[in-house]
């Protein structure tokens, strides 16, 4: 099987804050980090690599230092690592990133599966899995719990709000995975080391095959027009104080003149 | 990327709302999207339409329009069976070329969450996730809308300038519900699947309805909510006991939930569900912004801290100082036996 796995390095809090001048968001001095759902994407595809062959191949979109995310990922055992990187690509939406990436597994050629974590934790809009999925008019299955290889299928087991389903398709497919599907391993200092040596290609628009008008701010339907700080919610709070006895006391009768209990 | 001329977006109009079918019923998140939809038509002088797909739906199509829908869409097929979202995904992005509609809403669900993204690149149009607000904007008539970023810690706001439609997905309960209006009625368009639609589909192998997964604290008027506070799994049994006395569930911060001294699927926030209850209380919990996400929209909010300056304390309406593990067993005493 050739499995390519899409990595994306995020940052390690969300601490940003809003500059009262530029109005921009700040992220200075923050650590970034692979995004935590990817690992267990990642370990999906070096399992089922293990039990049927072939090769994980882990791709990212970023700025050069996202390589750092790549390296990682050959260190617990991807096989090849492509790094997408180029102005072009900057400021790209879910659509233009869906874009790019399944130009980039187009470009690879051959591929069975995708695995994508299920959302990356920085956007949180888990649209980039289906979005490539659609690029590339694959099947696709989010949130999946759990994967089984039959002959040019995948079954799988997703969860729901009412429960689970367990559902076949057939490959390539894309699949988004969930955290409960394995526990990823921690790489060995044989692999960080090979990591280290790898030569990682960095492609560019012109290497995919890439549209420049379905790249980064020019393929993104979105703009983002403006940020700030969550409203506060507005409360006359009515604080009360004293004694155990006292407080329930008066938590019980302003709750009765409430009609909540 | 196709962009759209103003005389080419001119041609889209009406409000669209994708019903969430589940479990052979119309999820309740639907009427939520369709009372936000109502205001959005209204401010953009447009109409209300909504797309329900299943199999065996043409009966509860007419229940929409006492929520507010002008139009309801029906496509009633067996092989829409909840999982075939490269089926539904081609019915829409059909349905879009064919009435060109301006806005499409959609749940943002497990289900919803999958489809809607697959229907957005293929109509070439632009997605927003997790909006909390949703406004037209009177200059230009472009849908505004506003979601949380880096983890709740910044709102932004969002807009598609030159693709039509504009999606956005809501979270259940982010919306309220508009009360039902049974003399109100409209039309119903029967739309059928092609079968160019379903050159792909799924083979189901089992589908499970769980009760322990279908335990949904949004259902909940009343919901005691425990974090870090309430120090162990001890904690949350007085939690429950307070819960049962009033007839409430028990909701919980990520702190505890991360603490392993209750399940994830009682994490209330960003990253666990989103609830609107009558009466929110909350025990131990300081009220980072991830959690009041999850939250803030309950109508009465008490917070029992010893700690009388945290967020959480500062947003209630009713802020008891003092320990929980004294005040919540007064509490117990003092509500009469139901
Ligand atoms: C990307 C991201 C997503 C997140 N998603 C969520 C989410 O979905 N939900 C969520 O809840 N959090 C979420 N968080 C975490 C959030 O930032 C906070 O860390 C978390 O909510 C804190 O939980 P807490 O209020 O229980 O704990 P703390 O902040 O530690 O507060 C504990 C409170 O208990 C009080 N206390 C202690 N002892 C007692 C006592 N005996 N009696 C009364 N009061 C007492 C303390 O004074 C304090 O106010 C997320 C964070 C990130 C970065």
């Amino acid at each position: 099987m050739k499995i390519v796995v899409c990595v994306k390095q995020v940052p390690a809090s969300n601490d940003a804050k809003i500059d009262p001048v530029t109005k921009r968001i700040v992220r200075e001095g923050i650590k970034s980090i692979m995004n935590p759902f990817d690992l267990y994407a990642l370990e999906e595809g070096i399992r089922l690599k293990e039990k049927f062959g072939g090769q994980v191949i882990a791709l990212s979109m970023g700025p050069p230092k996202a390589e750092a995310v790549l390296r990682e990922a050959l260190s617990a055992g991807a096989d090849h690592a492509i790094l997408l990187s180029d102005r072009a690509f900057g400021g790209s939406d879910t659509w233009a990133t869906s874009y790019a990436l399944a130009k980039a597994i187009e470009r690879i050629g051959h591929v069975d599966l995708v695995i994508c974590g299920k959302q990356a934790i920085d956007g949180d809009t888990a649209q980039v899995g289906p979005g490539i999925a659609a690029h590339l008019d694959w099947m696709q299955a989010a949130g999946v719990m759990e994967v089984q290889v039959k002959d040019s299928s995948i079954i799988v087991k997703r969860m729901h709000e009412e429960g689970h389903d367990i559902c076949q398709l057939q490959l390539p497919a894309v699949i988004t995975v969930v955290k409960d599907i394995n526990t990823p391993r921690v790489p060995t200092l044989r692999g960080r080391l090979a990591a280290l040596k790898y030569e990682l290609p960095v492609w560019k628009p012109a290497d995919i095959g890439a549209d420049p008008e379905k790249l980064g701010l020019n393929g993104s339907p979105t703009r983002v027009v403006k940020t700030q700080p969550p409203d506060p919610r507005q409360a006359d709070t009515i604080r009360i104080e004293g004694t155990p006895k006292e407080c329930a006391r008066a938590l019980v009768h302003e709750l009765r003149l409430r009609s909540l209990i | 990327m196709l962009t759209l001329t103003d005389a080419d977006r001119k041609q889209y109009e009406n409000i669209w709302v994708v019903a969430e079918v589940s479990s052979g019923r119309i999820q309740p998140v639907t009427h939520e999207l369709i009372g936000k939809a109502r205001e959005l038509a209204d401010a953009s002088k447009s109409q209300v339409w909504t797309v329900v797909m299943g199999s065996g739906i043409s009966q509860m199509a007419e229940s929409l329009f006492a929520y507010g829908s002008d139009c309801v869409i029906a496509v009633d097929d067996a092989r829409l069976n909840g999982i075939q979202d490269e089926i539904e995904a081609n019915v829409l992005v059909r349905l879009i070329r064919k009435y060109k509609p301006e806005v499409v809403l959609c749940a943002a669900t497990t289900k919803g969450r999958a489809l809607i993204p697959r229907v957005a690149v293929k109509a070439d149009c632009g997605l927003t996730a997790d909006c909390t607000g949703l406004s037209i904007d009177p200059e230009n008539g472009d849908l505004l809308q506003t979601r949380p970023a880096f983890g709740g810690n910044i709102m932004a706001t969002i807009r598609s300038p030159k693709h039509r439609p504009q999606m956005a997905t809501v979270r259940p309960r982010v919306m309220k519900a508009p009360e039902p209006d049974k003399s109100r009625t409209g039309k119903i368009i029967k739309e059928s699947i092609l079968d160019t639609d379903a050159d792909k589909m799924k083979k189901i192998i089992e589908i499970f309805q769980s009760k322990e997964a279908a335990f949904n604290l949004s259902d909940a008027r009343i919901i005691i909510s425990g974090g870090r506070g309430v120090k162990g799994p001890e904690g949350f049994e007085l939690l429950k006991r307070f819960a049962s006395k009033v007839g409430g569930a028990v909701g919980a911060s990520r702190a505890a939930v991360d603490a392993g001294w209750i399940g994830y699927n009682h994490q209330i926030g960003q990253t666990g569900q989103t609830v609107q209850t009558t009466l929110y209380i909350a025990c131990g919990i300081s009220g980072q912004i991830q959690h009041l996400v999850g939250m803030q929209s309950s109508d009465v909010i008490v917070a029992i801290d010893i700690n009388p300056d945290t967020p959480m304390m500062q947003m209630a309406d009713i802020a008891i100082v003092g320990d929980l593990f004294e005040v919540i067993p007064e509490i117990l005493n003092e509500i009469p036996k139901l």
